[in-house]
This record gives C-alpha cells, sequence and structure tokens, in this order.
C-alpha cells in the first residue's frame, strides 16, 4: 500500500507552516506503519492540542483530537477498554510536558502500551511562539522577551525515571530512524516514547536566531551523536540520538486481565 | 427472605444501578464522599469482565472514560465538588463530540475544599454552566434508594438516545445513607443499547449526521470506520471547519437535541398537588424532608402538597408552570442559595410568590426547619 493510502485528502492542505519539521514525522510515521503492513482499523491515534496535535486528522485511522494535555488519559481510556486496538499519541513538547505532564508519567509508570512521540519543537507554536518546558535555560520566545529562566526538561531522563520501558530519540533530519525508531515503539509491549526534535523555524528559529528550516536541520545533524559514541566523549555538549531503554515489564492491559482471571474466580 | 432486598448505601446503590445499565468500564479518583462508588465497582467489575482504572486525577478520569466509550463501552466515573470542577473542560468535551458518558458528583459543601464529609447540593448552577460555551445539559438526581436505582439506569438510557453526558446529581446523605433497596428484576426495566450504524464498510459513514428521529448511529473505534473526532466544531464527518453555517448547525443541533425533548427527559414525581395552596419544590436529599412536612401537615387539613424534580437539567419550565397554577405560595427547599428558586422563578407566572428555604450550613434540612420557615414566610401557623 503507498503511503498515500494511509492519509486523508479530505483533510489536507495542513495547517503547518513551510519548514515545519513535523511533516517529516508524519511521513515517517506513516512509513513505519507501511512497511509493518498494519491493518488501518487496529491503530487509534490520540492526540491533544497544538501544531503537532493536528497529526491526527491527517491519517486515515481512528483518530482522537481531543483537549490540551490530555491525550494519554484519553487513549489510557481507549487502550484498556479495547486492548487489541494500536494506540499512538503524537504531543507537542508543552503539550506532552507542560499541561500534561501528570498525565505523561503516570502512562510511563503504569507501563501501559501505548507509543507515546513527544514532537519537540521547543516551543508552542500554536499560540504564536511562548516559551515550553523544552525550550531551555537562556533562549527567546514572546513570553521571555529578556530570555528565559525556566531550565529545561530532557525528555529522554524524564521518561527513564517514571518507568517508561522504551524510550528513545532522534530527529527530523533523521528521516530513516525516526521510521526505524517508531517501528520498534509501536512493537514494544508498554509504554514506548519517542522524542523527535522538530525545528520550527517560524517561531522558535526566528526568535532564537537559528535561521532557515534548512539551517536547522543541519543543527540536529550536527548537535546530535548516536548514543554512546566516540564524539559524545569528545563532547559532552551533543544530544544522544538511539534507543535508551528497551525493556520487558509487566504490561498495565496484561495485569487487568489478570485481575479479572482472579475476580471471577470467587 | 428474598435475597433480591438490600440492606445498602446510596453510593452502593448507583453501583447497583450502572451493573444493571451495563456498565462495563470506570475511571475515577477517590474523593468524600463519593469514594465508595469506585471501592465497590473496583470490586464488582472485573468479576463480570469489565475494567476499573484509578487515574492520576479527576481530569484523568472524565478523559478516560470518553476514550473509552469509543470503543463501545458504557462508562461512568464518579466524583464530588472539587473533582467536578476540575472534569468540567472533558465535560465539555463529550458535549461537542457527543460522547455517551454518566458522571456522578455526591456533592458536598463548597466553595473550594469547603465542608468534605458534609451535606451540600451547591453544584446544580455548576452542572447547567460548568464548562465553558453555549450548550445543553442533562442533569439528574434522586432522594431515595428506590429512585437512585431507577435514575442511575435512567441516566445510562438517556446518555445513549441523546449521545450526550449525563450528571447525577446525588448529595452526601443519599449517597451515604442506608435504607431498602429492592433489586429490580434483570428485565424490569427497559435499558437502551449503543444505537450502532448500519452503513456496510466502503461506504462513506458520517459520524455527525443525525438520523431523521435526531439520533446519530456510532460506530466503534477498531471496527471498519475510520473518522475523526474533535471538540472543535466539525462537520459531519467530523472535519474541524469554521463555516458559519456548520458553526451554527451544529450549535443548535447540540441544544436543540436535548432542549427540544424537555418532556422525554423530565423525570418528577408529586404528591398532593391537585388542590395545594402551597407547592413545595424540592430534589434529591431535601426532598424527603420536603416530603414528611407535607405527609404530616394534610392530616391536619393544610391543602400542601410537594413536587419532587428528579430531572434539574434542562428544568421543565412547562411542567413547574403547570402543577403551581393554583398555588397561593410556592417555597423551594434545596440545600444551596436558592439555585433552583431562580429557574423556578423563570417557568412560573408569579415569580414573587416563589420563596427559598434552605440550609447552608452542612447540616441536613429538617421537616422541623422547613416548617418553621413556612411558619415565617406565611405569617401563620403552617
Amino acid at each position: 500500500m503507498a503511503v498515500k493510502n494511509y492519509l486523508r485528502e479530505r483533510f489536507m492542505p495542513h495547517i503547518w507552516c513551510p519548514g515545519c519539521g513535523h511533516g517529516t514525522v508524519l511521513n515517517g510515521l506513516v512509513r513505519a506503519i507501511e512497511s509493518m503492513g498494519m491493518s488501518k482499523n487496529e491503530i487509534v491515534m490520540v492526540s491533544g492540542i497544538g501544531c503537532s496535535s493536528r497529526i491526527s486528522g491527517y491519517v486515515d485511522f481512528h483518530t482522537l483530537h481531543t483537549i490540551h494535555g490530555r491525550a494519554l488519559a484519553f487513549a489510557t481510556g481507549v487502550k484498556m477498554s479495547k486492548p487489541e486496538l494500536n494506540v499512538i499519541v503524537p504531543m507537542g513538547d508543552g503539550d506532552a510536558l507542560a499541561i500534561g505532564g501528570n498525565h505523561f508519567i503516570h502512562a510511563a509508570r503504569r507501563n501501559i502500551d501505548i507509543t507515546a512521540i513527544v514532537m519537540n519543537n521547543r516551543i508552542y507554536g500554536m499560540t504564536g511562539g511562548q516559551y515550553s518546558p523544552l525550550s531551555g535555560y537562556g533562549t527567546l520566545a514572546t513570553t521571555a522577551p529578556y530570555t528565559n529562566i525556566d531550565q529545561g526538561f530532557d525528555v529522554v531522563e524524564l521518561s527513564k525515571a517514571a518507568g517508561a520501558t522504551f524510550v528513545a530519540r532522534t530527529t527530523s533530519y533523521h528521516v530513516k530512524q525516526i521510521t526505524d525508531i517508531i517501528q520498534q515503539a509501536i512493537l514494544h509491549e508498554g509504554f514506548a516514547v519517542v522524542e523527535i526534535l522538530s525545528q520550527c523555524p517560524t517561531y522558535f528559529g526566528r526568535k532564537n536566531k537559528e535561521g532557515s528550516a534548512v539551517d536547522m536541520m543541519k543543527r540536529f545533524k550536527e548537535n546530535t551523536t548516536p548514543i554512546g559514541s566516540k564524539a559524545k566523549q569528545e563532547n559532552p555538549e551533543l544530544i544522544e540520538r538511539g534507543i535508551f531503554v528497551q525493556k520487558e515489564l509487566p504490561e498495565y492491559c496484561n495485569e487487568y486481565e489478570k485481575i479479572i482471571q482472579r475476580a471471577s474466580a470467587k | 427472605m428474598k435475597n433480591n432486598v438490600k440492606f445498602i448505601q446510596g453510593n452502593e446503590v448507583c453501583v447497583e444501578a450502572a451493573l444493571y445499565a451495563g456498565l462495563d468500564f470506570f475511571a475515577g479518583y477517590p474523593i468524600t464522599p463519593s469514594t465508595e462508588i469506585a471501592e465497590h465497582l473496583a470490586t464488582r467489575l472485573p468479576q463480570i469482565g469489565g475494567k476499573f482504572i484509578q487515574m492520576e486525577d479527576e481530569i484523568a478520569s472524565m478523559c478516560a472514560i470518553i476514550g473509552a466509550s469509543l470503543t463501545g463501552h458504557k462508562v461512568m466515573t464518579a466524583t464530588s465538588g472539587p473533582g467536578f470542577s476540575l472534569m468540567q473542560e472533558a465535560l465539555g468535551y463529550a458535549v461537542m463530540a457527543e460522547i455517551p458518558c454518566v458522571i456522578v458528583n455526591v456533592q458536598r459543601g463548597g466553595p473550594s475544599t469547603g465542608i468534605p464529609t458534609h451535606v451540600s447540593q451547591g453544584d446544580v448552577m455548576q452542572a447547567r454552566w460548568g464548562t465553558h460555551g453555549d450548550h445543553a445539559i442533562v442533569a439528574m438526581t434522586a432522594s431515595t434508594h428506590q429512585d437512585v436505582f431507577a435514575i442511575t439506569v435512567e441516566a445510562f438510557n438517556i446518555a445513549e438516545t441523546y449521545r450526550t453526558p449525563v450528571i447525577l446529581l446525588f448529595d452526601e446523605v443519599v449517597g451515604h445513607m442506608r435504607e431498602r433497596l429492592v433489586m429490580p428484576a434483570p428485565d424490569e426495566i427497559p435499558l437502551v443499547q449503543r444505537l450502532r450504524t448500519s452503513v456496510k464498510e466502503g461506504i462513506d459513514y458520517h459520524p455527525y449526521l443525525p438520523r431523521e428521529d435526531g439520533r446519530l448511529p456510532m460506530s466503534d473505534f477498531g471496527s471498519v470506520h475510520r473518522y475523526n473526532v474533535t471538540g472543535l466544531y466539525h462537520d459531519m464527518w467530523g472535519f474541524p471547519s469554521d463555516n458559519p453555517q456548520v458553526v451554527h448547525g451544529l450549535l443548535r443541533h447540540l441544544v436543540d437535541k436535548i432542549e427540544n425533548n424537555v418532556d422525554q427527559i423530565a423525570r418528577y414525581k408529586e404528591y398532593y398537588l391537585d388542590d395545594a395552596e402551597y407547592v413545595l419544590i424540592s430534589y434529591g436529599s431535601a426532598a424527603r424532608s420536603a416530603l414528611h412536612v407535607v405527609e404530616h401537615l394534610r392530616p391536619r387539613g393544610e391543602r400542601i402538597g410537594l413536587l419532587e424534580l428528579q430531572t434539574l437539567w434542562p428544568f421543565p419550565n412547562d411542567l413547574v408552570r403547570e402543577k403551581c397554577e393554583g398555588a397561593r405560595y410556592m417555597f423551594v427547599v434545596e440545600l444551596n442559595m436558592g439555585q433552583i428558586r431562580q429557574a423556578v422563578q423563570t417557568a412560573v407566572e408569579r415569580p414573587d410568590r416563589v420563596f427559598l428555604v434552605n440550609r447552608i450550613d452542612g447540616v441536613f434540612i429538617t421537616p422541623t426547619d422547613i416548617r418553621n420557615m413556612l411558619r415565617m414566610i406565611t405569617g401563620k401557623g403552617v
């Protein structure tokens, strides 16, 4: 099946700005699903609010475009009530980790079989460029005109600490890695977090003088390195890419099936 | 002794009724005085293959039941004041996306943390207007365990019939009180099942196109029709739209499907209203004391009656006006500062003859309280 068959042309044109990294994520995601030969009927995509969250409208799955920050809570209801469905939750950095931070850590803690994709462009794009919990110290935003004094989260470290059993990171420059990691995240039985650094030339790039979309993607190429590489040892400032955690722990819906057996036996 | 007679808490009655109605997914968060609903369902649901989950907060609980409703399940959450406040945004989402679900609010005193273990009926207006934006809502209540059972089943039926959230506004007294419940037989109360689309695979299904009778057949997530659900204004496919005609049409539909069916949704009980000079209007636990007053004064020759409202929203204006036609005085007995009194005044021909009989101190209103206030208001020894 062609990639096109996974998209809803009726929904186009999309809302993303020229140069936005989110389209690359959509491309990588759809290719991952295509290569796995999954039926469209068995996939539910749940999203919140923001630029990234519009991704759910563009794909031909069961799609649930919810409220800001709560996508994982809706997704938990979908998954637990019908565990045979594959549930994918794309979120922005603010959606996932500011307003949705509590749901994020608790979904990770439960290890419910959901694939969470954090499309991290370090800014609130839809509202016009305010700082997010991923903007980082010293950046500029419309709500940080004198530079941002908020420290940023490290999505990978946060996910690990919260109990996610699959944690990975890549960027919109590393397109093949997006597809590869999303495939593995979907196959993983448990809560999977995939952070994808995505460029927002319109707001983050312009405010922080990072140049064009191409310049920003080059930066992803130059500032990142595979996990444990020699380059990382020489330059600790580099951001690591790849799969950080991939382990088996009891999955929530499977565990609840055991509860049902235990309760029915009484 | 028959084993269909139980002596249980109101919260447990709500659980029994929800299971009777077909509840098979519950998400909640502990909060007084509703916690027993979650506790009982944690035990009962897995016994029948249903699912119970304790979420990280009430926001998540409300969201989770919406997700589970979309996969084809009958769903419920239960909470009290502060938790109900947290649920408001997602409640509005359920209104907009037309998701059948039941939200129980066992009311305690507010605002804020208020008085958690004491009774109040202070959330009546919050149920009506708590979520932002124009909308219609269904909120129901009951005063006895037998009625808590019936109304809870009705809430599920109405949620399915109109594809809407339904709020059950119980209160601490009804929730924690123990009294007799005769369990209805399995087929005694009719149940409304989810209306699913008959549109075949490969044919364009319109999740948001009402049939001629106003109902919108659903398709479970995971089955052959893939569609979009959103809290944005949307067209018949569920695709976001800012077309003024679409926006206007959808808001009208959301309001009209409830407000045009007030008669179908209205549930009430009446006592001695035929010749009543004094009409008490009450609901929930307060109606128990109001009924006691009526039954005490009738044998003493007072022409007093009671209209017990079980559907609070949409407010049954015509019904209240008709029932109060011959009344000299109307007394709204409620445990708040006049939230239903306002609605009654709007409905009746003589709003100046509508008086509030209330308590707002966390203490349950007694028949003596009511009689004393009637005496003061009427200036005679009623």
